[in-house]
């Protein structure tokens, strides 16, 4: 690019060839700050607050108490543990369904049929509706008095459910709502990686005489692996983070028991409720590092899996 | 020269980038020169509002004016004042608040505009017009920040019809009201006895007038938790058993007004009891089945006699931090003035005013019986519903915890024992 011969060069000419050595760096440079700054703020904010009794107000004066709102919400196995507890129900049980229904749906929708454009574009509805919505929708199914499900199961002789007002069945109420919601997009992400394998192993195999089973076990399911690891990390990070179905069903504290409180609606009911931003800065922290954790075993440890 | 221009590129990109997000952060402060022809009201999903907002014109007009209103519902709205009220965000002028739930944090915090001079130096538009309890409830430490503009009170709702039919009375105490909901769900297959609320910290309001009828306080004189009392446990279970043996077959814990509202509505229960202001939901047949059928009366009488909440629900007072004061003024005087408060009460919006309550027009539009039961209610009432702490979320949850273990037919002694704790607890902090 540059002709200059290095005894003759000026300090303009010094400083035009750092920039033309750097440019990609200097062109990213005010998105990458910009970004930082968005990023960085909040976090850091969220850390300060945790540290102080900041309490009614953002704007009242508020002491350093240094991690004693960290014990408070380590120690607290009223509230806090139960939340985390139910966290790790609602994501990891709905997502192993979730998993294993998309695969079965995906596996369905491999091979090319008639009307399988339409079969596609339905069975993305449930992902596609506004999750309020939905909530609202399966908020009336389920009502115990006067709700569809309960009624559909006196046709069959059944006697009618709680449901969502029942401390016991709540949650796994939520998490069917939950399955129903995203088995979907689970399916539609499984579904683009089966279509992008060649043919070839699997042609292989079947010479071989491996039966169907055993070339989905053996063959096509270590080779989806990564992409099966993609519908495994954003629907984890998204589940565990899971506000709106809750909130709409159960309201403020997950309902009069807390019974589906997740360490989300507590954090919400912490801050926007009590006016506790000190504690809900700290339990804010503890889920983010437990996010960090999970991301990181899900991905990092596994050898050889390129995201 | 090629680089000189591309670092004046991306120079000039990151003057404009960073300006840009500079420039959109000082616009929504609102920058205001003491006055704004734009005022800004945020208002909460309610007749009022509806009310209200069909005349705005007229205000626009006389005031020259433009008003801009942003309606939200009750959760929205605390939750949208906590934000911008904590970031002394000045785009709020007139707030619709509940004073019984934020006044005390809102007052403390330092949110409301003085407005005691105000009120006092408005001739003709009258203070003194406004009843005793409401005016309590928005005065924060002398300081008059809000002027009450709906009251309620707790109302038994209960169906003509059914009465008639098992042979019963109106119940006037407790116990009649026991006995007449244990009677109507025995002689109706399918019909709950009574309908209320059920979840945990929506029913504390709707129980705060079981409580003090039989003899009970939320606190005592000298500001300990008074809900381990054997009176408060006599309430907790008497609440908890209505429900439990003659509310409706599925009994949900999730329940608000608008949940039991809607069984009653629907014909599936003999009583109801809920805030006097709801009786439209029930009362229109347009919303209701049994509109024909709905009586009012009084809150029955306990041990301690009929002691049902009778409190100002809502009013409107002015951000401290808005920019505009002297407008929102208007407004406030405008939506509050004896003419337009007798208007909105004629629409079924129960008033705090003491002339349009006396005046015959006044209760002309509200069924004969409704406006007979809110008057009796308010000669006994008390002019709060819940627990008068900083941290009224907080509370309820604590205190509407026995509530609902009565009403699964837990014990709610034990129940009412932990939650003592926990209330005096939050009350020592508060100290």
């Amino acid at each position: 690019m540059t002709t200059t011969s290095l005894n003759r060069s000026s300090g303009t000419e010094r400083v035009s060839r750092w920039v033309n050595d750097h440019r990609k760096w200097i062109f990213a440079a005010p998105a990458m700050i910009f970004t930082a700054i968005l990023i960085g703020f909040p976090i850091g904010w969220t850390i300060y607050l945790s540290v102080t009794d900041a309490k009614g107000s953002v704007r009242a004066p508020a002491d350093f108490i240094g991690i004693e709102n960290y014990i408070d919400v380590l120690t607290d196995v009223d509230r806090f543990w139960p939340a985390v507890m139910r966290t790790g129900v609602f994501t990891f049980g709905a997502l192993a369904v979730e998993l294993v229904a998309g695969m079965a749906i995906a596996l369905l929708l491999w091979r090319p049929f008639k009307a399988q454009k339409w079969v596609r574009v339905a069975i993305l509805l449930p992902f596609v509706a506004t999750p309020v919505a939905i909530a609202m929708m399966w908020r009336l199914i389920f009502d115990p008095n006067i709700g569809f499900a309960n009624r559909v199961l006196s046709w069959v002789g059944v006697p009618p459910q709680p449901w969502f007002s029942e401390p016991a069945t709540t949650l796994p109420t939520l998490m069917f709502v939950d399955i129903w919601e995203f088995t979907p997009m689970i399916a539609i992400i499984l579904l683009a990686g089966l279509t992008s394998l060649s043919d070839e192993p699997d042609e292989a195999a079947r010479i071989d005489g491996a039966n169907a089973w055993q070339r989905f076990w053996y063959v096509t399911l270590p080779l989806l692996r990564p992409v099966v690891l993609v519908a495994v990390l954003l629907r984890s990070i998204d589940a565990l983070k899971t506000f709106d179905l809750l909130y709409v069903v159960k309201g403020q504290g997950g309902g009069s028991f807390h019974e589906a409180e997740t360490l989300n609606i507590y954090v919400y009911g912490l801050s926007f409720k009590y006016n506790d931003f000190g504690t809900a800065s700290a339990v804010l922290i503890i889920f983010f590092l437990m996010i960090l954790v999970v991301m990181w075993l899900l991905t990092f440890r596994r050898k050889g899996a390129k995201l | 020269m090629k680089f000189g221009s591309a670092k004046r590129v991306v120079a000039l990109a990151a003057a404009a980038l960073l300006s840009a997000g500079v420039l959109t952060a000082c616009s929504s402060g609102g920058g205001d020169d003491g006055g704004s022809k734009t005022l800004n009201v945020t208002l909460a999903n309610h007749v009022w509002t509806d009310v209200i907002t069909k005349k705005i014109k007229e205000f626009e007009e006389d005031s020259g004016l433009t008003v801009e209103i942003n309606q939200l519902s009750e959760d929205q709205l605390v939750d949208n004042y906590k934000v911008k009220l904590n970031a002394g965000s000045s785009d709020v002028d007139v707030m619709m608040y509940r004073p019984l739930q934020v006044g005390k944090l809102f007052g403390q915090s330092g949110y409301f505009a003085d407005i005691t001079d105000r009120v006092n130096d408005a001739g003709d538009w009258n203070w003194d017009d406004f009843q005793a309890g409401p005016v309590g409830l928005t005065t924060y430490e002398d300081m008059v920040v809000g002027v009450p503009m709906i009251t309620e009170n707790e109302m038994l709702y209960y169906r003509k019809d059914l009465l008639e039919k098992s042979g019963l009375e109106v119940p006037k105490t407790m116990d009649d009201l026991m006995n007449a909901a244990k009677t109507i769900k025995e002689d109706n297959d399918g019909v709950a006895g009574i309908v209320m609320r059920s979840q945990a910290s929506a029913a504390v309001t709707q129980f705060s007038g079981f409580l003090y009828s039989f003899g009970g306080t939320w606190e005592d004189d000298s500001g300990n938790s008074a809900i381990g009392s054997d009176e408060a446990k006599e309430a907790y279970a008497f609440y908890g058993k209505l429900l439990h043996d003659y509310g409706p077959d599925q009994i949900s814990t999730d329940m608000s007004w608008p949940e039991a509202a809607a069984i009653f509505a629907q014909g599936d229960a003999g009583f109801w009891i809920d805030a006097s202001s709801l009786y439209e939901n029930v009362y229109d047949p347009e919303k209701s089945k049994v509109g024909d059928q709905v009586g009012f009366a009084p809150f029955p009488e306990g041990p301690a006699g009929s002691k049902p909440y009778n409190v100002a629900a809502w009013a409107l007072g002015i951000n401290a931090a808005s920019q505009n004061q002297d407008n929102a003024w208007k407004f406030i005087k405008w939506a509050t003035s004896p003419e337009m408060t007798l208007e909105i009460q004629k629409e079924g919006v129960p008033s705090a005013r003491t002339s349009v309550w006396e005046n015959p027009e006044g209760t002309s539009n509200f069924p004969e019986e409704l406006a007979k039961a809110i008057q009796v209610n308010g000669e006994n009432g008390v002019g709060n519903d819940r627990p008068l702490v900083i941290g009224v979320a907080e509370a309820r949850e604590i205190v509407g915890a026995p509530i609902v273990e009565a009403i699964t037919g837990g014990d709610s002694d034990a129940a009412a024992d932990e939650a003592n704790q926990k209330f005096q607890d939050l009350l020592d902090s508060e100290k």
